[in-house]
């Protein structure tokens, strides 16, 4: 019985639903003791949120006289302050912008090895799969070292419920700030849009949407999938989307529940940010478009007819 | 300035990789490539210097094929380079950046180191925060914006979302690029030819007083993900193929 602690990440506070998957990664079965560590958001809303997936303590961590959300360093460090006095064989995380960033500082200041973006973790043989080659082929990594770090694709791991009533136990840790790299801002996306990377359903347009304003089409229809939307390469280089919805090699790797590409060819640098998606589905009008190739269902028809017809039927089903 | 660019030699996105053996790769009858990330991290280093002055160099740990990867480096317009020779392919990010580390400071006195954000091969994503750590250096990746202010660099990047957060950092520092920093240049062939010429330094992993034994990460094993077979392709008039669509992905995908 290894006690594996988890990185907890919230958005505005609250805890976001793709933790889950990594707490159920984390319960290796119902093998481990599961910490979840907290450097934000309220310990109570935490416990809410994570107690159906079998969590046995929640630790806020609070540095004392430091803000932690000031600088990534101290975060890092506050967190390495952590790992002993909480007896963690195994950190988990998400493999998201920020919990990418954490790991590798925690890595790099603790001089351990570290596994980034894996689709899974075997914590008691001490590996995990990843993909090496842009998704075109599968690593198994054996991590050899006394503590093991890995940061999880978001939704790579389905959530499994395993009730559970967590104590809440804080844990204060001293740090020292470097002080070399500090926050001036950030600069929120209007709308509080779901990010890609975490979103269940993706609806992506290619160069055939032919205007930024066409994307509405696309909204549309992932407004009623609760999914967000994303954008090809060729897309965001003739400028109809900002490159933060791009997905595949120069953009996000995304693994949905389901993806739908709308006039997408179907590169392999586009399938390599998102061929572990559980369904994928391909518009296009050319029916030998190469991504009729590599995807579960398809429809021959124009994007600007097929997704409006969607969307409706879509609102029709959930009536 | 002096500014230090460190670039991955990697097999091309587009290349058909085949496995070989437990672990391993034919890399011989394989294209490689600058890392694309890296090419932002060339193209930063090269306009800071047509502006400020100084020069940048290019430092790659690879197999000696990775010179030819360096000299397409240099043809973007870096003065020199230098070169680690390893054994394999891979190489823990540990020890990679300890080899970068050496080589850089055997070299001269860094007021910039830039990388790439990751290296498309391996997908480690941690050797820029490793070299930083191991010079006791700051450090910032997925960097797609950056300045140059009061003797700091600020920089943005992405936080997910679309939100982005700007950051501060003292010099010298590393940094890591991604897409949206600049666009990097296509070199001319006049710009290859004097690439050939540039001064370029060969160092091993032994001559720095590093070994690969002394990885913390094994590569277990490395198999090919088999592509989906062709999709099944709904029929008949848009409407109907849609409303087939939806129900496939409620009762039978249970996706929605």
């Amino acid at each position: 019985m290894a006690t594996i602690g988890v990185v907890i990440e919230t958005e505005s506070g609250r805890v976001k639903e793709t933790n889950f998957g990594v707490v159920t990664a984390a319960r290796g079965g119902g093998a481990n003791t599961v910490l979840a560590i907290l450097l934000d958001g309220s310990a109570e809303e935490a416990k809410a949120a994570l107690s159906p997936y079998g969590v046995h303590k929640i630790v806020p961590l609070s540095a004392a006289g430091a803000d932690l959300t000031q600088s990534p360093d101290l975060r890092a460090r506050a967190l390495a302050a952590a790992v002993e006095p909480l007896g963690l064989k195994v950190l988990l995380g998400l493999a998201t912008a920020p919990g990418r960033d954490l790991f590798a500082r925690l890595a790099a200041y603790l001089k351990l090895p570290l596994a980034s973006d894996c689709v899974s973790v075997d914590i008691a043989a001490q590996t995990v799969r990843k993909s090496h080659f842009s998704g075109k082929t599968i690593a198994t990594l054996r991590l050899k070292s006394n503590v093991m770090l890995c940061a999880l694709r978001p939704n790579a791991v389905e959530a499994a419920p395993a009730p559970a009533s967590p104590e809440i136990a804080p844990l204060a840790v001293t740090v020292q700030d470097p002080g070399r790299v500090r926050v001036l801002e950030v600069k929120q996306a209007p709308g509080g849009k779901i990010d890609l990377a975490e979103a269940n359903v993706i609806i992506t347009g290619g160069r055939p949407i032919g205007a930024a304003d066409n994307y509405k089409i696309l909204e549309e229809c992932a407004r009623v999938l609760g999914g967000a939307v994303g954008a090809s390469r060729a897309a965001v280089d003739a400028g109809f989307a900002p490159h933060s919805m791009q997905v595949g090699q120069t953009g996000k790797t995304v693994s949905p529940k389901l993806y739908i590409g709308c006039g997408l060819s179907g590169s392999v640098q586009h399938f390599a940010g998102m061929k572990t998606s559980k369904v994928i589905v391909a518009i296009n009008t050319d029916k030998d478009a190469p991504i009729f190739e590599k995807s579960d269902y398809g429809i021959i028809g124009d994007l600007f007819e097929v997704l409006p017809a969607l969307t409706e039927a879509l609102k029709e089903s959930q009536k | 300035m002096k500014i230090y660019v460190c670039v991955k030699h990697v097999p091309d996105t587009a290349a058909n990789i085949k496995t070989v053996g437990a672990n391993g790769f034919d890399d011989a009858n394989c294209k490689f490539i600058i890392n694309p990330y890296d090419e932002y991290a060339i193209e930063q280093a090269v306009r800071l210097t047509e502006s400020q002055g100084g020069e940048a160099v290019v430092v790659t740990v690879g197999k000696a094929a990775a010179m030819a990867t360096l000299r397409s480096a240099l043809a973007m317009g870096p003065q020199r380079g230098i070169l680690v020779t390893i054994p394999d392919q891979f190489l823990d990010s540990d020890i990679t950046s300890q080899a970068l580390k050496a080589a850089i400071e055997k070299d001269g006195k860094p007021d910039l180191i830039f990388t790439g954000k990751g290296a498309v091969d391996t997908e480690g994503f941690q050797t820029a925060y490793r070299l930083a750590e191991a010079m006791q250096l700051p450090v910032v990746n997925e960097i797609l914006k950056m300045e140059l202010r009061d003797g700091k660099a600020v920089v943005e990047r992405e936080i997910g979302g679309g939100s982005r957060e700007v950051l501060e950092v003292a010099l010298p520092c590393v940094l890591g690029a991604t897409k949206g920093l600049n666009e990097p240049r296509y070199p001319k062939f006049p710009d290859i030819m004097k690439a050939k010429k540039k001064e370029v330094k060969q160092l091993t992993l032994a001559d720095l007083g590093l070994s690969a034994a002394a990885a913390q990460t094994e590569l277990v094993q490395l198999e090919k993900v088999p592509d989906r077979t062709a999709a099944k392709v709904l029929p008949g008039p848009v409407r109907e193929a849609v409303r087939e669509l939806v129900r496939i992905l409620k009762q039978d995908e249970k996706v929605i």
